[in-house]
């Protein structure tokens, strides 16, 4: 058997000299400082991922879009077809909780300053794939065609609609019409199983192989090589692969607890002749924008208020994601404070307005 | 004679350019049209309604308000404990929620974003920017009919 495998290695080291990339493993080391745990919610979320695809795909040989085929398939998969109500809502839970390592992941490369150079490109892919996530969020929430999506989904691209110019070409494009209706449907699965898959694998591509060349960023703080105390480092290959293997498990484990004792919901099916239901809300991740647009009063000053807080929102997501590029001193290797207060503050907020959310 | 040729053949060179350029413009322009033309929707005929039958009046409830349908629109319609009837727009005018009649406040609410709006249609709390449409309620007989205010 042994011999099988090492003949193999050989064919194959022939052919693509698989000898390099071996001995890059080989070098590669992780470093070992009290912050490390961090480093594994990338994984965790790339598992999650992976999780998505291969489910995503199972639930494909099932699912028809369509307004009077949509709901009825998705009712079929969860009553009809053995496991599907499993695969279901593993894809649910999956999804909910690929957003959630996203979440720490980032929030954990921003306090520590990773994004600082030379790691912009592996920050802006991120973040670019954390916002393709929510699209995946939000455009898969609509594909059941239950109530809570249809609302849901009038109002996410009624917001849409709201930004200044590009507003209304922008929620045509969306929703395949003026309303939201089976076009809307349709675009969505598109989006869905094709135009984001495609592109998040690309970003993701990219994103993997800047952190395999860059290695992974230390934090400022525990940067101990100046204060003469030697860098504690594990090797990648196979100690920290071993380690990230297990929590795959670990968190393969909890989705499996979640999806068999909590599964997903199929509500009622979408009527557009409805009122939209009460205690209508969006999934978590979208609740403190939600929220705000709750909480902003219709008028202020001259502006509408849900046009102020889509801008606002459109300033302070833009400069969240270009921030390794005007926070100079963190590139320089200086600590900086105010990068420490804005987190805070935003970790704060989203909490807050999450928590008003589910309260009020 | 040598410098004149030159500059003739810079002018050449020039026209080239310009003819090039002209033609990638028109190559992505015949690219890029088409598909920014597919991905915009095509309008529906839609069917114009000028009015729609509810119902018997008899039927209809004091201090209660149903969705219509009007058009491929949702209208609500409302009657106060009074029992004046009266018609808006169901879309809320915030975020395009459907609006529903609250019996225990008296108002017309939008689950979405608690938006409320009164008896008249008017935007009295939380976030909508604007009043709901009006339509025209008209009772002919025992009928109940709703048309577009002109």
């Amino acid at each position: 058997m042994k011999n099988l495998w090492s003949n193999l290695y050989v064919w194959l080291d022939e052919r693509v000299q698989l000898e390099s990339l071996v001995a890059f493993m080989g070098k590669k080391y992780v470093p070992v400082h009290r912050h490390s745990v961090w480093y594994y919610f990338g994984g965790v979320t790339l598992f999650l991922f992976i999780v998505q695809v291969i489910t995503g795909i199972l639930l494909l040989l099932y699912y028809k879009s369509g307004e009077e085929l949509a709901f009825e398939s998705i009712q079929f998969i969860m009553s009809k077809v053995q496991f599907g109500w499993l695969i279901r809502s593993i894809h649910s839970w999956a999804a909910n909780l690929f957003i959630l390592a996203a979440v720490i992941h980032m929030f954990s490369v921003y306090f520590e300053r990773a994004y600082r150079k030379p790691r912009e490109l592996t920050w802006l892919t991120g973040m670019l794939m954390l916002f393709l996530g929510m699209g995946f969020g939000f455009s898969g929430y609509l594909l059941p065609w239950n109530e809570l999506a249809f609302f849901a989904t009038k109002v996410g691209t009624d917001i849409a609609g709201v930004v200044p110019f590009i507003g209304k070409p922008m929620l045509i494009f969306l929703r395949g019409g003026e309303e939201v209706s089976g076009a809307t449907l349709s675009r969505f699965f598109g989006f869905h199983v094709a135009v984001m898959p495609g592109i998040f694998t690309v970003l993701l591509g990219i994103h993997l192989i800047l952190v395999q060349r860059q290695g992974m960023s230390e934090p400022l703080h525990t940067d101990r090589s100046e204060a003469g105390v030697p860098r504690t480092t594990m090797p990648f290959f196979p100690n920290f692969l071993l380690r990230d293997l297990l929590l795959w498990l670990i968190v393969l484990n909890i989705l499996a607890i979640l999806a068999v004792f909590f599964p997903w919901e199929l509500g009622t099916k979408a009527d557009p002749f409805a009122s939209a239901p009460a205690g209508i809300a969006p999934e978590w991740y979208f609740m403190f924008m939600f929220q705000t647009l709750k909480i902003i009063p219709a008028k202020v000053l001259f502006i509408d208020g849900e046009v102020l807080g889509v801008l606002l929102f459109g300033v302070a997501f833009l400069l969240w994601t270009i921030i390794p590029f005007w926070d100079r001193k963190s590139a320089r290797g200086e600590h900086n404070r105010a990068i420490t207060y804005i987190g805070l503050f935003v970790v704060g907020y989203v909490l807050l307005l999450t928590i008003l959310g589910w309260v009020l | 004679m040598n410098d004149n040729t030159g500059a003739v053949h810079e002018g050449k060179r020039d026209l080239l350019k310009y003819i090039l350029g002209a033609g990638l413009v028109a190559w992505l322009g015949s690219i890029v049209y088409p598909l920014a033309a597919y991905l915009k929707p095509p309008r529906q005929a839609e069917v114009e309604v000028s009015s729609v039958k509810v119902g018997k009046l008899a039927e209809i409830e004091k201090d209660s308000g149903a969705i219509v349908r009007f058009g491929n629109k949702p209208v609500i319609l409302v009657r106060s404990a009074a029992g004046e009837l009266r018609a808006f727009s169901a879309t809320c005018t915030h975020l395009d929620c459907t609006v529903q009649y609250r019996k225990d406040l008296g108002v017309i609410w939008c689950a979405c974003h608690n938006g409320k709006y009164d008896f008249n249609g008017k935007n009295i709390a939380g976030p909508p920017p604007r009043p709901l449409d009006e339509y025209r309620v008209v009772v002919q007989g025992e009928e109940v009919l709703i048309s577009k205010q002109s």
